[in-house]
């Protein structure tokens, strides 16, 4: 039998990722598209970054980064007593910076995409801009939100080479699902690793399923 | 009584112009705006909002100072008693029509406004539906109540029946006409209709690349502007041909296309796509009653 440790932790990583995620997202993807600011192209390159960029290269700077043995991560240590590497929470902010795009995207798509009228409609109605976001821009793209969140969820889950690289294979601690199924094949155990990568399988296609049915729903009573 | 000077370089699809208007009106009048597309007509009525900011202006409204560029003041589009209505009507799609006027009460206020307003603009039995179930004249109605929830002096009106059919129109317009002697307001209507500014109106202003050409009665202005002794159409060329005894310039006005004898000077001046001013004697006209 698998030992089913790397699959919770698999899906804590992922939902502590996307809960952060879509808390930071909301506003910076607001900014994005609506800013006129000389420095946005830069800005989004950057955001866009973890889509081309090897995992092991991100990793690699985030090892250094959080290593005690250099400044931020020295940092870290003496004044918060807070290790990084090879910890959880180091993979949380691995998992953060990795996902950032795939949640970034379609809230900025989706903020775009709403006509400039609405938000100028509440506006003229007295309404500040607080209220216009919870109350007209956000309910009205609901499907761009339940894309970034469901694209970040999956993404999460499929992480394998930043993990390697700053969480390392610590059981019940970086030990996820995809570095599990690796380590089951380093050790000849086939049947385990394909225990792990059937029920990946199976539940990134449910996911996914899931989100192409509801915008389907969503487009048809036309929210979009 | 409203004051208003503004000034701001804009870019049009025919390259930058420069919209620079002073007009006053007393305060209960309908102001028809009248000009070509891209003349600033919707600029203006943006900057009487707070949703543009000119780059140099002035609106006073009923000694309320709502925006000075030489003291760097510009109220914000919260804070102006503005009811604007938009040409693509802004409907929030995730609100039922009774939910889209409630969104405009402030917080805690009575509901009686919302009630009286879907009574009067005949929207009690649409009230539970959601705006993408609605017929382009019941959007209209919506955002007409909605905006005026708020109880602004001020309602802007942004070409609000372009898109209805000449039925829904002239109701529409009585709507209009209605609520705006019933809520005392300040109107600005832009319209591309000659006969709902001669209906409606008392004031017209006529545009052109950002200036006001001519201002006054609406009859008077209409009527000068024109030699009535002739017809004046604009329309778009769409064929020309030139055989060895005419030269024919095919032109779309409206739902038409006149076909209109030319000399051959002309025509070479002339491309198909180019917009055209075509005047017609009216010596002979017959007018039918058809409805």
């Amino acid at each position: 039998m698998i030992d089913p440790e790397p699959l919770w932790l698999t899906a804590k990583l992922a939902l502590i990722t996307t809960v952060i995620l879509l808390i930071l997202s909301v506003p910076f993807a607001y900014w994005l598209a609506y800013t006129k600011a000389k420095g946005k192209t830069i800005i989004e390159a950057i955001v866009s970054m973890p889509l081309v960029l090897p995992p092991s290269v991100l990793g690699f700077y985030l090892l250094l980064a959080f290593g005690p043995s250099h400044f931020f991560g020295k940092f870290l240590e003496n004044y918060f007593d807070v290790r990084l590497v090879f910890s959880f929470a180091g993979l949380v902010i691995a998992s953060v910076i990795y996902s950032l795009p795939f949640m970034v995207h379609p809230i900025q798509s989706g903020f775009a995409g709403l006509s400039p009228s609405l938000r100028e409609a509440s506006y003229t109605l007295g309404k500040s801009k607080w209220q216009t976001v919870t109350q007209i821009l956000l309910p009205n793209m609901r499907p761009s939100l339940l894309t970034g969140i469901v694209l970040t969820f999956a993404h999460t889950i499929g992480e394998f080479g930043i993990v390697l690289m700053i969480g390392g294979n610590i059981p019940g601690e970086t030990k996820v699902a995809s570095i599990a199924i690796y380590d089951e094949v380093e050790m000849m155990n086939y049947n385990n690793a394909n225990v792990y990568a059937s029920i990946l399988f199976i539940i990134t296609f449910v996911i996914l399923l899931t989100v192409y049915f509801l915008n389907q729903r969503f487009s048809r009573s036309s929210y979009i | 009584m409203m004051h208003c000077k503004l000034y701001k370089t804009l870019q049009t699809s025919q390259g930058p112009i420069e919209l620079d208007v002073f007009f006053e009106t007393e305060q209960g009048k309908l102001v028809a705006l009248y000009g070509a597309s891209g003349a600033g007509k919707t600029t203006i009525l943006r900057m009487l909002a707070g949703l543009t900011s000119p780059e140099n202006g002035e609106i006073i409204f009923e000694n309320e100072t709502w925006l000075d560029t030489k003291r760097k003041f510009n109220l914000p589009p919260q804070k102006r008693k503005v009811g604007f209505v938009f040409q693509e009507y802004a409907l929030f799609p995730n609100m039922t029509v009774k939910e889209n006027l409630s969104y405009a009460l402030e917080k805690g206020e009575s509901k009686i406004i919302v009630e009286e307003l879907m009574h009067v603009m005949d929207l009690e039995q649409l009230q539970n539906r959601k705006p993408d179930t609605l017929s382009g004249g019941q959007k209209q109605r919506v955002a007409l109540a909605r905006a005026l929830v708020r109880k602004p002096k001020l309602l802007l009106l942004d070409e609000p029946l372009s898109a209805l059919d000449t039925e829904m129109r002239l109701k529409l317009q009585d709507h209009i006409l209605k609520l705006h002697k019933e809520f005392n307001l300040t109107t600005i209507l832009v319209s591309h209709d000659f006969s709902e500014i001669h209906k409606m109106s008392d004031t017209i202003i006529i545009l052109e690349n950002g200036k006001i050409r001519s201002t006054g009665i609406p009859s008077e202005v209409l009527l000068n502007q024109q030699n009535s002794k002739d017809i004046n159409l604009t329309g778009d060329v769409v064929q020309l041909e030139n055989d060895s005894n005419s030269c024919v310039v095919s032109i779309s006005v409206g739902n038409n296309i006149l076909k209109i004898n030319v000399d051959e000077k002309e025509l070479r001046k002339i491309n198909i796509g180019d917009t055209v001013f075509i005047s017609l004697k009216a010596l002979n006209a017959v007018i039918k009653k058809i409805s």
